[in-house]
């Protein structure tokens, strides 16, 4: 039955959506925003001291998606069969309002330039043959100076603290070398180095690279957003990620744009609407709704619609896409369609380095966002000719509070015990003493790996699982191995007792059984030619132009940075065409 | 060394004392001895198991014990009250696996696809211990809490090795569930029944639920200062 129309329905109620829904009702649309998952206020899941429980948090994983209703299956190869993920470990995506915006870190990056057009730099560098056969390395088709303002904006609107190292062409401080051009500054500064980070900014100066204060939308003062929103001064106490934030110093949607959107008459959060389908109209072009469960009362509701944004969570919306029929399919045996094509993931690798048991490093001391970082591996800043791989990785000390559930199971392992006095030693001594350093990269996409429907699960709504084939492939490896060797000179200038390096292996398939990072990508991409992206540069379907699908499904491959801020721009720059540009005149941006 | 802690007492708050008793008024008028005073009280009673039976309670409590022993780190999974928690544990909606995908068909695939089986937490142990006591029983002609520790200890080695058959489950499977929910219950909040005394926080240094470092971002190195509170107030 058809309920109402309105102007726009906004999918998924994380920062895509919320900032979507912000910039729409802006416009004078009427906006309904349907969330699958139930409402989340700070003043409730983030009530101190009930939030401060590691094991309702992050072990439970209250603030995460519920897979008894809901979840993936995974392979590593195209022979193999996929298996469902039945417990939440190797990624986590969020579920209620605020989605993973609510219980992610706070590293806020914008982009590496050369991230955008990776293909283009690559050839121009070192030639297409550097490219090895199967990747499938394409440009964003948006560039760093088109995307600049709204990065600008995003970091106005997240209070993202940061020391920058140019604005307008000049150097203005001891931010990343690497940077791109900023028009402004951030809007507060960094937030302090704990232990651990001025340890690792000065032994990675020792070593010769160039450290920097990574972004963080933790607020380092108390700050009042564009949108009249308010944030407190972060404390450190460690609970950013996997938590609500007690203290509204963690930048999410529930605090930083949703109590001003929820202000305005046009627009209307449903929450406990599970999306079923996009619906299309006979010429499968234009979409005219979409199809929910409300799951409180398990009826379906047909809502209808001028425009759809899809902004659920990456592979939501590509399991979406897939449901309701909107454009092709992938199918990586005849290498067309594009639905499902180029997912890709991180390649993150965690190391540790002891210190002498006269320091102790605090480890529970923290923020989600904050730390030291070089990026002296990262994306095209050094030579990749002799290495003979794509892609690169920052390295950092991301100090985000590390809790003893958390430590104690993750203690051992690689031949040291992992129950008995001997463990217990270890981890007392780990936990006190010890740096974690990470090795957060960049993972290409390959024509085998890809997103597509499972034949065999189904979900609690009895629609099929979306399907994942992903493993881990050479080039990544080698790339991961490069760069994780160049944390040894690191922490023989911090003076270590002793330090476990940790890469990947040759040949090592994908586990999904330990936690790696949320961070998953593409499979729905943005770019240039419709034979080869889903979306064209301003995230509009390709197929179906009053569909825009917002997320890091939009990344063609998985870049080193956290893609929070990324994303946060991309939305902001398909909300701007939409509004100057699509409304007046709907239709596609760009011709195909 | 870390400078000795001072003894901190702490106002209770209403809603740190609403999740443990559902009564405000007793403890907010009651001193920190009162509080302390009930709380010896509460842990001289032994605690009577709901999910598992005796026999299976005594498994538990020797065998997380092996796994995380008394020793001169500090306390043992026996002291904290690791048993308690995960009999608490098969209670609550984790021990119902109420956020596992577990939708038919099961088939078992490589180990690096992750978990396969038909079976939530509760089911895991019951089947667990069963296949472990029966294996015990054949080798030793006891049960696993009778053997000497050494012989405890080359069991749950097997175990953790993969090499000892437990019928439905892998052995694997059941020692990492085992050894999961050990940890869990030496460094959660006691709310949950472990960690007593906080003596897991005690030994790693966590302050607990005070969640407030301004003033000890960056001390260079020295350890901070204040020991552990609970959720609901509690110090040690």
């Amino acid at each position: 039955m058809t309920k109402k129309h309105v102007d726009a329905i906004v999918v998924g109620a994380g920062w895509a959506g919320s900032i979507l829904a912000k910039e729409l009702t802006e416009a004078g649309l009427s906006v309904v925003m349907l969330e699958r998952g139930s409402e989340r206020a700070t003043a409730v899941e983030g009530a101190y001291p009930e939030s401060i429980d590691e094991l309702r948090g992050a072990i439970r994983k209250r603030l995460f998606q519920n897979l008894s209703q809901t979840t993936v299956t995974v392979r590593n190869t195209i022979d193999q069969t996929a298996l469902p993920y039945r417990q939440l470990a190797a990624f986590l995506p969020g579920e209620g309002v605020g989605g993973a915006g609510l219980h992610w870190s706070g590293v806020h990056f914008r982009v590496s330039p050369e991230d955008l057009r990776l293909r283009s730099s690559v050839v121009e560098r070192y030639g297409d043959k550097f490219i090895p056969e199967g990747m499938n390395l394409q440009d964003y088709g948006v560039t760093y100076s088109e995307l600049e303002p709204f990065f600008d904006k995003a970091e106005k609107v997240f209070g993202t603290s940061g020391e920058a190292y140019k604005v307008n062409g000049k150097i203005v401080g001891n931010g990343n070398i690497f940077d791109g051009d900023r028009s402004d500054n951030f809007p507060l500064p960094a937030m302090k180095d704990t232990f651990t980070a001025s340890t690792f900014r000065a032994a990675a100066t020792e070593a010769g690279y160039h450290p920097y204060s990574l972004p963080a939308a933790n607020a380092s003062r108390q700050y009042t957003n564009p949108y009249g929103c308010q944030m407190g001064p972060c404390n450190f106490c460690g609970y950013c990620s996997g938590y609500d934030c007690y203290l509204y110093s963690k930048a999410s949607p529930n605090v930083n744009v949703l109590p001003a959107l929820r202000q305005d008459p046009g627009f209307t959060l449903i929450s406990d609407a599970h999306v079923l389908r996009v619906d299309l109209d006979d010429t499968r072009s234009k979409a005219t709704g979409v199809t929910y469960l409300e799951t409180k009362t398990q009826k379906e509701v047909s809502l209808s619609a001028d425009l759809v944004i899809l902004s659920a969570f990456q592979f939501h919306n590509v399991h979406l896409m897939l449901l309701s029929g909107i454009g092709k399919p992938y199918d990586p045996v005849s290498n067309t369609g594009t639905i499902g094509r180029n997912f890709v993931y991180q390649t993150i690798t965690s190391s540790r380095i002891w210190l002498p048991p006269s320091k102790y490093t605090n480890q529970f001391i923290g923020a989600g966002g904050v730390g030291v970082a070089i990026d002296d591996f990262n994306s095209m800043n050094f030579d990749h000719g002799p290495l003979g791989f794509v892609g690169g990785s920052p390295v950092w000390v991301n100090q985000a509070g590390l809790k003893p559930i958390a430590a104690a199971i993750g203690t051992g392992g690689g031949g040291t015990p992992r129950w008995g006095s001997a463990y217990k030693g270890a981890l007392i001594d780990t936990y006190k003493h010890s740096i974690g350093v990470d090795a957060h990269g960049s993972n290409m996409a390959y024509r085998d790996v890809y997103l597509d429907l499972d034949p065999t699960w189904k979900d609690a709504y009895g629609q099929p699982l979306l399907r994942m084939t992903f493993t881990w492939k050479d080039n990544d490896i080698r790339m991961n191995q490069y760069v994780v060797s160049k944390i040894e000179p690191i922490a023989k200038a911090m003076g270590a007792t002793k330090a476990n390096l940790v890469h990947l292996n040759a040949g090592q398939p994908f586990d999904t059984r330990h936690y790696q990072t949320t961070h998953l990508g593409g499979g729905a991409i943005m770019g240039t030619d419709p034979q080869t992206s889903a979306l064209n540069r301003y995230l509009q379907s390709w197929d179906v132009s009053n569909v825009f699908v917002i997320g890091s499904n939009a990344f063609p491959q998985g870049m080193g940075y956290n893609p929070t801020g990324m994303v946060a721009a991309l939305a902001y720059w398909a909300a701007y065409h939409i509004r100057t540009t699509y409304l007046k005149s709907p239709g596609p941006l760009v011709q195909a | 060394m870390p400078p000795k802690e001072p003894t901190l007492t702490r106002p209770l708050r209403r809603s740190f004392v609403k999740g443990l008793l559902g009564s405000t008024s007793f403890w907010m008028v009651s001193g920190h001895s009162h509080w302390a005073d009930a709380l010896a009280q509460e842990a001289q009673k032994p605690y009577q198991p709901t999910f598992f039976t005796p026999d299976e309670y005594r498994f538990l409590e020797a065998a997380t014990e092996r796994l995380f022993p008394q020793d001169q780190h500090g306390s043992g999974a026996r002291a904290l009250g690791v048993a308690e928690f995960i009999d608490r544990q098969m209670e609550s909606p984790y021990g119902h696996g109420d956020n596992w995908y577990m939708s038919a068909p099961f088939v078992q695939g490589p180990a690096n696809l992750g978990y396969q089986l038909p079976f939530v937490p509760r089911d895991l142990y019951r089947k667990g211990i069963a296949g472990l006591e029966a294996y015990t029983h054949q080798q030793h002609g006891k049960v696993f809490a009778d053997l000497p520790l050494s012989a405890q200890e080359q069991i749950l080695t097997a175990l953790e090795g993969g090499s000892v058959p437990l019928g439905d489950i892998p052995g694997r499977v059941f020692f990492e569930q085992l050894r999961t929910n050990t940890m869990e219950g030496a460094f959660s909040d006691p709310l949950y029944g472990g960690n007593k005394g906080l003596g897991g926080w005690l030994m790693l240094g966590f302050p607990g639920a005070r969640a407030d470092f301004m003033d000890w971002v960056n001390q260079d190195g020295e350890a901070y200062p204040f020991g552990p509170i609970s959720i609901s107030g509690e110090t040690a």
